[in-house]
């Protein structure tokens, strides 16, 4: 057991890395169909977005504050365009609909983006004081991932606390419940939603940029990317925040740890992980204790 | 949860469906039926005419979109008809299309037998994943079928005896019976893949119509009701599950047909992604809607494309977009006269 942990250590890290990537990617996703009942396939272009914003802002070794700057445009970027998905969706009901429209949105920025950063594989290098290594399990592991890990828990730490604990967070969690009685006692629930698909879409763009010295930036990534969080927040359970997680660190795993172990079989894993976990909860592992998809 | 909120649907299905079980009282046909029908006839004029005046290339276009229009309807007894949005028919126009193949190059070039034996794998396949996949429905329906579809693409990138990632390659031309002479003209060939499409959309609107059909609208409009009325509508989900895998299996070996190779990149998950967008853009429910509605992305994609410098992505997605603000039916549902009675929402 020990030596086999020993062997497949970096392996289950790596695996974490990848989920705190996903976590950020598919926790907006995940709120955005619970507050909107918006099925956002647009959420792999706005992710592959925040890559190329990395290829255009960053350099190799890049400084750290060059770097910070790169997310926090990345997060602006995804905050605008949250925003107008979201008013491009409020007079879309129908899922089917919605999912024409926003695979189109992704479709178009699928080409301008191929446009303007062309169709090879662009690298991110990470900044130059986290691009080394740390000795981890007696062996050395990029100090950049441990790094993501780091951040992206602190950001699934701050959500948890500002929907818990908050008043927005109580506004928003009562419109995943019921939309129509947070409208009756006067909130305007088109504000609460705008906002939530703009975080969502900023989260997905840091996500996407801080992805990009590991996955690089590509045409054809936003599909694989969407694909694994549609995977994370269906078999985590739609529109929680702890499914999202769990989901994310399961994927994670299935993707890292699986492939090395049995890569014979890998490229079904995922597939057959989903297909195992949805006919035996529906619901996904952790869904949403209240609400109407919950 | 992924069916559209309670509307109306004055689709093509419905009125049909209603003006059969108007059953008594023989009336003469209503105007618009009679308008479909002369329209009908046309299309199938004009399409059994195409190979008299187009040239190889557009006539094999014209193939590939009959062959994928048929697996858009297979998506749309399920989608539109049966309320069930899924991305999973590719894995059994897969089949269909493999086992197609196969029979033409271990066994025999008979179109017929190619279609019978492909028709039944994916009727097969489509009865043994569908047991499980049809217990569930709305979004995780929709997952549990992309699961199938990457399922079967990723086991077909892998299986050597369908050349992996390569593609099946080397299909000999087919001929109509079995021994008989092989067909190398592209009209011949689009006409095979002409009448394995009319044959499909005939099962298609036989089963549209059948009892099966109403109980697969009411499986659509109120599942619940149907269970109060005491009717099980698992083996009816799992019975529509089987013949649109099977319609679907059909139209693989039309498109291998007309192809004569299949890679997995063409059950990939754009392929699946497009059938299902095909049927939202046609208008679901009606079966002619999505039928045009693959005509409209095949062409843009494959024919357009070309005119605008490989821009096929960027006009399709301005097409989807425009789409749904501009027909909230689909193509199906678009007002073609003025509204007769009440005037409609523009907006939902």
């Amino acid at each position: 057991m020990l030596s086999w942990l020993d062997a497949n250590a970096l392996s289950m890290l790596n695996g974490v890395a990848l989920a705190a990537v996903l976590f950020l990617i598919a926790v907006g996703l995940s709120l955005v169909f619970g507050t909107m009942d918006v099925l956002n396939l647009a959420h792999g272009a706005v992710s592959l977005t925040g890559a190329y914003i990395g290829v255009a802002f960053l350099e190799r070794d890049t400084t750290i504050p060059l770097f910070v700057t790169a997310v926090l445009a990345a997060a602006a970027f995804g905050m605008v365009a949250g925003v107008v998905l979201a008013a491009m969706t409020s007079s879309v009901g129908d899922h089917l609909r919605q999912a024409l429209l926003t695979l189109g949105v992704a479709l178009i920025a699928g080409d301008v983006l191929r446009e303007i950063f062309g169709a090879d594989v662009e690298s991110v290098s990470a900044p130059a004081s986290l691009a080394g290594a740390v000795s981890v399990f007696g062996r050395p592991y990029p100090l950049y991932r441990l790094v993501i890990i780091g951040i992206s828990a602190a950001i699934a730490v701050v959500l948890y606390i500002v929907l818990e604990r908050t008043r927005v967070g109580a506004l928003v969690r009562a419109t995943v419940a019921d939309r129509a009685m947070v409208e009756a006692i006067g909130v305007r629930t088109n504000l609460v939603l705008g906002g939530v698909f703009g975080a969502g879409a900023a989260l997905a763009a840091i996500g996407g940029l801080l992805a990009a010295p590991i996955l690089g930036a590509q045409p054809g990534l936003d599909d694989t990317v969407l694909l694994l969080a549609l995977v994370v927040v269906v078999v985590g359970g739609l529109g929680s925040l702890r499914g999202a997680l769990v989901g994310a660190l399961l994927v994670g795993q299935v993707q890292t740890l699986g492939v090395a172990l049995a890569s014979e079989y890998a490229s079904f894993l995922l597939f057959a992980a989903m297909a195992i976990v949805l006919l035996t909860r529906p619901r996904g592992l952790l869904p949403a204790k209240t609400g109407a998809h919950g | 949860m992924m069916r559209s909120k309670a509307q109306p649907r004055p689709s093509a299905a419905d009125r049909t469906g209603a003006s059969a079980s108007t059953g008594g009282g023989r009336r003469h046909l209503p105007r618009p039926v009679l308008v479909s029908r002369v329209a009908l006839g046309l299309a199938l004029l004009v399409l059994a005419a195409l190979p008299l005046f187009l040239a190889p290339y557009p006539i094999g276009l014209a193939g590939r979109i009959l062959a994928f229009a048929l697996l858009v309807v297979s998506v749309d007894l399920l989608t539109g008809v049966t309320g069930m949005p899924t991305l999973g028919q590719v894995a059994y126009f897969g089949t269909g299309a493999y086992a197609a193949g196969l029979v033409g190059i271990h066994m025999d070039s008979s179109a017929v037998l190619q279609l019978l034996v492909g028709s039944a794998a994916a009727a097969l396949l489509a009865l043994l994943t569908g047991a499980v996949a049809v217990r569930t429905s709305g979004i995780v329906f929709l997952m549990v079928t992309l699961a199938i579809g990457e399922l079967v693409h990723r086991f077909a990138d892998s299986f050597a005896p369908v050349g992996a990632s390569n593609g099946l390659a080397g299909i000999p031309p087919i001929s109509i019976l079995p021994g008989g002479e092989p067909l190398e003209l592209a009209g011949f060939i689009y006409w095979w893949v002409l009448a394995v499409f009319l044959l499909g959309m005939a099962v298609a609107t036989l089963v549209v119509k059948s009892p099966l059909g109403r109980s697969m609208r009411g499986v659509r409009d109120g599942e619940k009701r149907l269970h109060a009325l005491g009717q099980q509508t698992y083996p009816v989900k799992l019975a529509a599950y089987t013949i649109a895998g099977g319609l679907a299996g059909a139209a693989g070996t039309a498109w291998v047909a007309q192809t004569r190779f299949f890679s997995p990149g063409d059950l990939g998950f754009d392929v699946a992604a497009f059938a299902l967008l095909s049927v939202v853009l046609g208008g679901a429910g009606t079966l002619w809607g999505p039928v045009i509605g693959a005509f409209v992305v095949i062409l843009v994609r494959d024919w357009l494309s070309a005119y605008v410098d490989g821009r096929g992505a960027l006009m399709l997605g301005v097409l989807f977009v425009v789409a749904v603000y501009t027909l909230p039916r689909g193509i199906a549902g678009a007002r073609w006269r003025k509204p007769l009675r009440r005037p409609r929402r523009t907006s939902p």
